[in-house]
C-alpha cells in the first residue's frame, strides 16, 4: 500500500537522524603483536610457517587455517616482492577527486605464500605492471608506532 | 519426518576475560581447537561449520562470520552464521543440530565468539540501537533501562525484595569459583555485598549484572554412527525450541517471559518431556542479571510463576539441591561474552552429564539437562534439552 | 575439564595506556537518516500538534500504540488512527544513575513504561517521569504528559518533556 502512495510535498516525508556513537579498538593479537613489533623495532618482516601444509603465512597468524595446527615456526622473510595486482584510485570515500591518484597494490612477498596490501610510491601509474619487483620503504624508526603505516609504501626495485 | 539422532561429542572454550589480547579470530581458534582436541578429531573430520557471533559493532568488523570463519575451521567448508543476540549461544547448537539431523552432514563444528572489549568507550554504545531510533532513542536511554524496567515489573508483580533476588547472584558467583574459565567467581561473596553495590539503574545494582566480557566456546556435534565411534558417552540432543516475541516491548507483560515458555514447550514436546520438574535434572537458564535466572526458570515451567525466588531461598537450586540451577556459575559467575555465553551453558551440561565437571559436578549422576538463552530486545528464547 | 580451557591472555587498561600492547583505533562514522514511515510519521506530526495517537486493528479490535501499519498479532493492515488521551498509568519504572558509557549522572533519570489511556490495556510507551521524587514513584501511579510549548515542538517524542503525577 505505502509503496503506491504519492507524497504531495517533500515536507510530508520525514526522516529521523541519529548515529551509533562508538569507536573500535583492535588489539594486534598474539601473532600480530610480534609481526608489528618487528616492523617497528627492526624494520623487517616476519612470517610463520605451517610444517604440515608447507606454507609461509604473511602476515603471520597463530594457527593454520587449513589444518588448524598451532603455528610456532617464525621465519624472517624478505622485504621485497612482486606486484600481484594493483589499482589506481581517483576518488575519496565521499566521491570527491583525490589531489593525486593513489596506487594500491597487493604485493606478494618473495619466498612466501602471503603478502601485504599497501601503497606504491616513487612510480607513475602508467609504469606499474603486474609482476613488477618492488621493495618496502620504511618510515624513520622514530616515526614508527607498530602499525602497517610504518611502511611508507613499496617502490620499484632498481 | 525422518530425523537422525545427533550428539555433542566434544567441547572446548577460552578463558572468559575482561579484555583479551587475542584478536577475535584467535579467540575463535582457541575454543575450536580445544573442542576438536577433546574428541581427538581434526578439521578434516568436520563437514560443516556453524558460527554464532553478535553484532558487528562490537568487534568493529563488517560481516563478522566471514572474518571469523578461518578461526572457526571454516576454510573451504559450508559455513552458516546465526545471530539472535544473547540467544545465539543456544541457537547455534540448534542450527548445528538440524545440519546433522537433516542428514545433510555427519559432523558439525559449532563456534560462538564475542570480543566486546574492542567497542569503545563502552559496548553499550552499540546496544543503544536496540531502542527504536525515533520513538525511544531521543529520550537518552541506555541498555540498563530495559532490564531495570523488566526487573521492577517482576518484583512488583510478585512482591519480591532485592534480597530475594540477590541470592541468585551469590549462588552463581560462588559456583563459578570452581570454573577454570570464570572471570567473576567469588567463593566468599555475600548477599550484603550485592545489596551494598552501586545502584546503576534501580533496581539494578552493579553486582546484579554480568559485565562486558571477551571469550569463545565451541562444541563438536555428530550423527549417531559417528558419535558412537568417537566417544563412549555421547550427549544426545533430545529437544530444541526457539521463539521470538514482539519488538514492541512496551506492549508486553514484562513480568513473564512468554517467549521462553513457547520455546521450552517446543523443546519438551520433541524430547517427550511431560513433567519437566521431575524429568529435568539440571537447568542452565540464561542469567545476565540475577532476576533473569528466576524469570527464565518460571518460563521454563520448572517453577510456578513468582515461585522461583522461594525455591532459591530454600536451597533447591544449589548444586546439591533437588534441581541444581547454573552449576557452572552462569553468566553472573563465568562472564557474559554475548554469543558465547549460552554455548558455555551447553558445554557445562555436556561435561555435567558425562561426569566430567570436576569440582562443579552435580551429584547423583544427572541424566538430562536443559540450557536456555535469551537475547535481542528481551525477545528471543532458545532452548535445548540434552540427555545421556 | 581444565584442559578444555585455553589459557587466553588477558589485558588491563594500563597495557593500552602504556603502549605495552599494540592496537589500532577506528571511528566508523555511522550516521543515519531513518524514514519515519507511514505510521510513525503521523505519530510525530500529531505529537507536534500536542496529541498522542494510536491505530485500530480491524481483526482483533485492539487500539495499538505506538502506531503501526499492521497488527503484528493478526498480520493485517491497521485501518485508522485513533486519538488517545495524554494521561496514563505507570506499568513499571526505574531510577537510573548512569549514562550509557557508565558515567554517573548528576540527577537521576526516571524512565518508565506508561500505559496510555484510550489504547488497549497493556499498551505502553517508553518515556520519562518528572516533577516527582524518585522515592515516591509507584507502579500503578496515574500520570499526565507535560508538553513543550507549541513553538518548541518539532514532531518528536521529546515534544512531551516527561509525564508527571496526576493530582
Amino acid at each position: 500500500m505505502s509503496l503506491l502512495e504519492r507524497v504531495a510535498h517533500p515536507d510530508q516525508t520525514k526522516a529521523w537522524y541519529g548515529e551509533i556513537p562508538i569507536q573500535n579498538r583492535y588489539t594486534a593479537g598474539i601473532a600480530g603483536e610480534r609481526f608489528f613489533r618487528e616492523i617497528k623495532d627492526h624494520g623487517r618482516f616476519w612470517g610463520i610457517r605451517c610444517p604440515h601444509c608447507d606454507l609461509i603465512y604473511v602476515p603471520p597468524r597463530l594457527y593454520c587455517e587449513r589444518c588448524f595446527a598451532q603455528l610456532e615456526e617464525w621465519v624472517e622473510v624478505p622485504t621485497t616482492g612482486r606486484v600481484h595486482t594493483f589499482t589506481v584510485v581517483h576518488i575519496d570515500l565521499d566521491g570527491n577527486p583525490l589531489p593525486e591518484p593513489r596506487i594500491v597494490a597487493f604485493i606478494q612477498l618473495d619466498g612466501t605464500d602471503g603478502g601485504l596490501v599497501h601503497d606504491l610510491g616513487e612510480v607513475d601509474p602508467e609504469d606499474v605492471c603486474i609482476g613488477m619487483c618492488v621493495e618496502a620503504v620504511f618510515k624513520d624508526p622514530a616515526e614508527r608506532r607498530g602499525s602497517i603505516t610504518d611502511i611508507r609504501y613499496f617502490r620499484p626495485v632498481g | 519426518m525422518a530425523r537422525n539422532r545427533v550428539a555433542i561429542v566434544g567441547a572446548g572454550m577460552t578463558k572468559f576475560v575482561r579484555r583479551a589480547q587475542e584478536t577475535a579470530k584467535e579467540l575463535a581458534w582457541e575454543a575450536a581447537s580445544k573442542a576438536l582436541e577433546s574428541c581427538e578429531m581434526t578439521l578434516d573430520d568436520i563437514d560443516a561449520v556453524v558460527i554464532g557471533t553478535a553484532p558487528e559493532a562490537f568487534d568493529g568488523v563488517h560481516m563478522k562470520s566471514e572474518y571469523l570463519s578461518d578461526g572457526c575451521g571454516g576454510w573451504g567448508k559450508p559455513v552458516i552464521r546465526g545471530y539472535v543476540g544473547g540467544g545465539t549461544g543456544v541457537f547455534a547448537p540448534i542450527q548445528g543440530w538440524y545440519h546433522v539431523a537433516s542428514g545433510l552432514f555427519d559432523t558439525v563444528l559449532v563456534v560462538c565468539e564475542e570480543k566486546m572489549s574492542s567497542c569503545q568507550p563502552h559496548p553499550q554504545g552499540a546496544f543503544l540501537t536496540i531502542f527504536d531510533h525515533t520513538t525511544e532513542r531521543p529520550l537518552g536511554p541506555n541498555l540498563l533501562w530495559i532490564f531495570a524496567l523488566e526487573m521492577n515489573a517482576y518484583m512488583t508483580r510478585y512482591g519480591l525484595s532485592k534480597r530475594d533476588i540477590a541470592l541468585v547472584s551469590v549462588k552463581n558467583k560462588r559456583n563459578a569459583a570452581d570454573h577454570p574459565a570464570a572471570l567473576l567467581g567469588d567463593p566468599n561473596i555475600t548477599v550484603e555485598d550485592v545489596l551494598n553495590s552501586e545502584v546503576l539503574a534501580w533496581p539494578v545494582q552493579r553486582l546484579d549484572v554480568s559485565p562486558v566480557t571477551d571469550g569463545a566456546v565451541a562444541v563438536v556435534m555428530a550423527a549417531e554412527h559417528v558419535a558412537r565411534r568417537v566417544t563412549n558417552k555421547p550427549v544426545w540432543v533430545e529437544g530444541v525450541g526457539w521463539c521470538l516475541d514482539t519488538a514492541y516491548w512496551t506492549n508486553r507483560d514484562l513480568s513473564y517471559p512468554t517467549y521462553v515458555e513457547e520455546a521450552a514447550r517446543m523443546a519438551y514436546k520433541m524430547a517427550g518431556i511431560t513433567e519437566p520438574r521431575k524429568q529435568i535434572h539440571i537447568a542452565e537458564p540464561y542469567d545476565p542479571f540475577d532476576y533473569k535466572e528466576l524469570h527464565h526458570l518460571e518460563g521454563l515451567l520448572l517453577f510456578d510463576k513468582g515461585k522461583a525466588p522461594e525455591a532459591t531461598a530454600l536451597g533447591i537450586t544449589q548444586r546439591d539441591g533437588d534441581l541444581p540451577v547454573c552449576p557452572s556459575g552462569g553468566l553472573l559467575g563465568v562472564g557474559n561474552p554475548i554469543a558465547a555465553a549460552g554455548l558455555m551453558k551447553v558445554a557445562e551440561l555436556f561435561w555435567q552429564l558425562r561426569g566430567e565437571a570436576g569440582a562443579r559436578q552435580v551429584p547423583g549422576q544427572p541424566k538430562r539437562g536443559v540450557a536456555q538463552a535469551w537475547g535481542d530486545l528481551m525477545q528471543v528464547g532458545t532452548v535445548i534439552v540434552l540427555g545421556v | 575439564m581444565k584442559e578444555r580451557v585455553y589459557d587466553t591472555v588477558y589485558l588491563s587498561e594500563k597495557d593500552f595506556e602504556t603502549g605495552r600492547v599494540l592496537y589500532e583505533t577506528w571511528v566508523p562514522n555511522a550516521r543515519y537518516a531513518w524514514d519515519a514511515g507511514i505510521a510513525i510519521g503521523r505519530y510525530l506530526a500529531e505529537l507536534k500538534a500536542g496529541r498522542l495517537v494510536g491505530v485500530h486493528c480491524p481483526s482483533c479490535g485492539r487500539i495499538l500504540v505506538p502506531p503501526r501499519m499492521f497488527c503484528q498479532d493478526c498480520f493485517v493492515p491497521t485501518d485508522g488512527f485513533v486519538p488517545l488521551q495524554d494521561t496514563g498509568t505507570v506499568v513499571t519504572f526505574s531510577i537510573c544513575n548512569v549514562r550509557w558509557d557508565m558515567v554517573r549522572l548528576e540527577h537521576p533519570l526516571i524512565p518508565a513504561v506508561i500505559a496510555i489511556d484510550g489504547a488497549s490495556p497493556g499498551m505502553g510507551i517508553l518515556h520519562l517521569l518528572g516533577e516527582v521524587d524518585p522515592q515516591a514513584v509507584r507502579v500503578g501511579m496515574r500520570v499526565r504528559a507535560v508538553w513543550k510549548p507549541p513553538e518548541e515542538r518539532e514532531g518528536a517524542i521529546t515534544d512531551i518533556r516527561y509525564f508527571k503525577p496526576l493530582e
